[in-house]
């Protein structure tokens, strides 16, 4: 089989063992990525009832530190930083002035005044620059991009605290989600995080790369029992999309606002000001126009990122993700649509390869997790 | 692997001729390619189509791949049982027949690959 060529790629440390234990590899905005290694629904399925394995070290890190580093990451981010405690994680966003997004994160308070942002893979060189130049006037804060430092390996799935609690003496259960602590997994230090981007229950855990390949390995070891898998990224994105988490240049980019992107949640209001949120408060006092949805599939088909949005035969929104997923086994996707057409229940159309088919709008997520 | 009966083209698509008939689907290499096949979009019988021409669309759980008809005909037939299971594709590609075509143009059949020259092509 002919494999692209991965010269111009950029590899994680993991690279040389996906290629050695199967996986399917695919460029990735610039990296060369498994997306699968034994099939997307195999592999989906795996995180959903026992647990997946996930090499995820493409993803970027940016560190703000010093006196007012706090002040700079609520002056660049939309979420309010000052809840989170040392040791607490959130989902927020980095946003232009208009209020759409420059990128999604995850922020982490690694200290009082240290602060770790991981964001998507595709963004990291913009991120850095915006977040330079944005924090210029803040006193004492300097941001490093430190997307080098760390492999990112992430264990999902209902079984995955058992399998990391094999290798760590850190008590997981203590470790509440979006929250993490600094231990040893298989005797390397890490980082290890309960977060992730498949709707599971799961860890992520950050390694130095040198480390990567023995904390995978003993990872994978302490997993056999339970039949934990490697994963690619093919599976990564039908999880999240069942989950309802965004993708950033599918469902939220620098055209799409937060309150668009019904993200809410992540706007600090009661913040004196950050970028974005002069332009949100308008908005929200406008009111919206359109909104992200969640859909299911009424006539047989699936729509698919940039398909249109219908009415008779006006375009009126566009489908951001959709697939056919493996657990909830419909065909699903999110879209934005005119704000009369968000309600639970209502239908549009969607042009799939010319033909119109009819969608309804469901409630997010599609797939929630059991909670013991 | 590739059956010495079929016609292959070069977009990964096989044809199997009988009389004035030929049944087409995807090869082994097609669904490997794809993975989890979730959806199949197959044209209505009557539908007249060209060689080359696409004929339907197969989606997998992380791609879409139109088909391309490997010889220029009338569908005839269509494989329902693979409508509601069509991960039967990824099981036996060279059992599943997709669409049956009565072929309009039956020399056409000699510009297609044997099965020795499709097997060279998907190494």
């Amino acid at each position: 089989m002919s494999q692209s060529t991965t010269e111009n790629l950029k590899k994680t440390a993991l690279n040389a063992w996906h290629r050695a234990h199967g996986a399917r590899m695919v460029p990735f905005v610039g990296w060369d990525m498994p997306v699968e290694y034994t099939g997307v629904s195999n592999e989906h399925l795996a995180v959903r009832t026992r647990a997946g394995l996930f090499d995820v070290s493409h993803m970027g890190q940016v560190e703000i530190a010093g006196k007012d580093a706090l002040a700079a990451v609520q002056h660049i981010t939309s979420n309010d930083a000052s809840r989170l405690k040392v040791g607490q994680a959130h989902y927020s966003g980095l946003m232009t002035p208009k209020g759409t997004f420059v990128d999604d994160l995850l922020v982490y308070r690694f200290g009082d005044q240290h602060f770790l942002m991981v964001v998507n893979a595709s963004n990291v060189d913009k991120d850095y620059a915006h977040i330079v130049e944005q924090i210029k006037g803040i006193g004492d804060a300097s941001a490093v991009n430190s997307s080098s430092r760390y492999e990112l390996i992430a264990v999902q799935g209902p079984q995955a605290r058992g399998i990391v609690q094999k290798l760590t003496s850190v008590d997981l259960s203590a470790i509440k989600y979006y929250w993490f602590t600094h231990g040893e997994v298989a005797g390397a230090r890490a980082t290890l995080s309960r977060t992730g981007y498949t709707g599971e229950d799961g860890f992520e855990i950050f390694v130095a790369p040198a480390q990567a390949v023995r904390v995978w390995e003993a990872l994978l070891e302490a997993g056999r029992d339970v039949d934990l898998i490697p994963c690619g990224l093919g599976a990564r994105d039908t999880l999240r999309l069942e989950a309802a988490m965004r993708l950033y240049g599918n469902d939220i980019d620098d055209t799409t606002t937060v309150l668009e992107a019904d993200l809410e949640w992540i706007v600090g209001w009661n913040k004196t000001e950050f970028v974005g949120k002069e332009a949100l408060a308008q908005q929200k006092a406008r009111g919206l126009t359109r909104r992200l949805v969640g859909f299911e599939m009424v006539d047989r088909g699936i729509a698919r990122h940039g398909h249109d949005v219908c009415d008779g035969a006006a375009k009126v929104g566009a489908v951001t993700s959709g697939t056919q997923t493996p657990f909830v086994k419909k065909a699903i996707g999110m879209a934005y649509v005119p704000i009369a057409k968000t309600a639970p229940g209502t239908e549009f159309e969607v042009d799939i390869r010319g033909r119109h088919m009819r969608a309804r709008v469901v409630a997010l997520p599609f797939y929630k997790r059991p909670r013991g | 692997m590739y059956p010495n009966d079929f016609k292959y083209t070069k977009d990964h698509e096989w044809v199997k001729v009988s009389g004035a008939e030929g049944q087409i689907g995807i090869t082994d290499y097609a669904q490997k390619q794809l993975g989890d096949i979730v959806y199949l979009d197959l044209p209505e019988p009557g539908k007249v189509v060209k060689q080359g021409q696409v004929l339907g669309t197969v989606e997998s759980v992380k791609a879409v791949s139109e088909i391309f008809s490997p010889v220029s005909g009338e569908v005839v037939r269509v494989n329902k049982d693979l409508a509601d299971k069509p991960e039967k594709v990824n099981a036996a590609p060279h059992e599943s027949w997709m669409v049956a075509v009565k072929l309009s143009n039956p020399a056409e059949v000699n510009t297609l690959l044997d099965a020795t020259q499709y097997a060279e092509l998907a190494k």
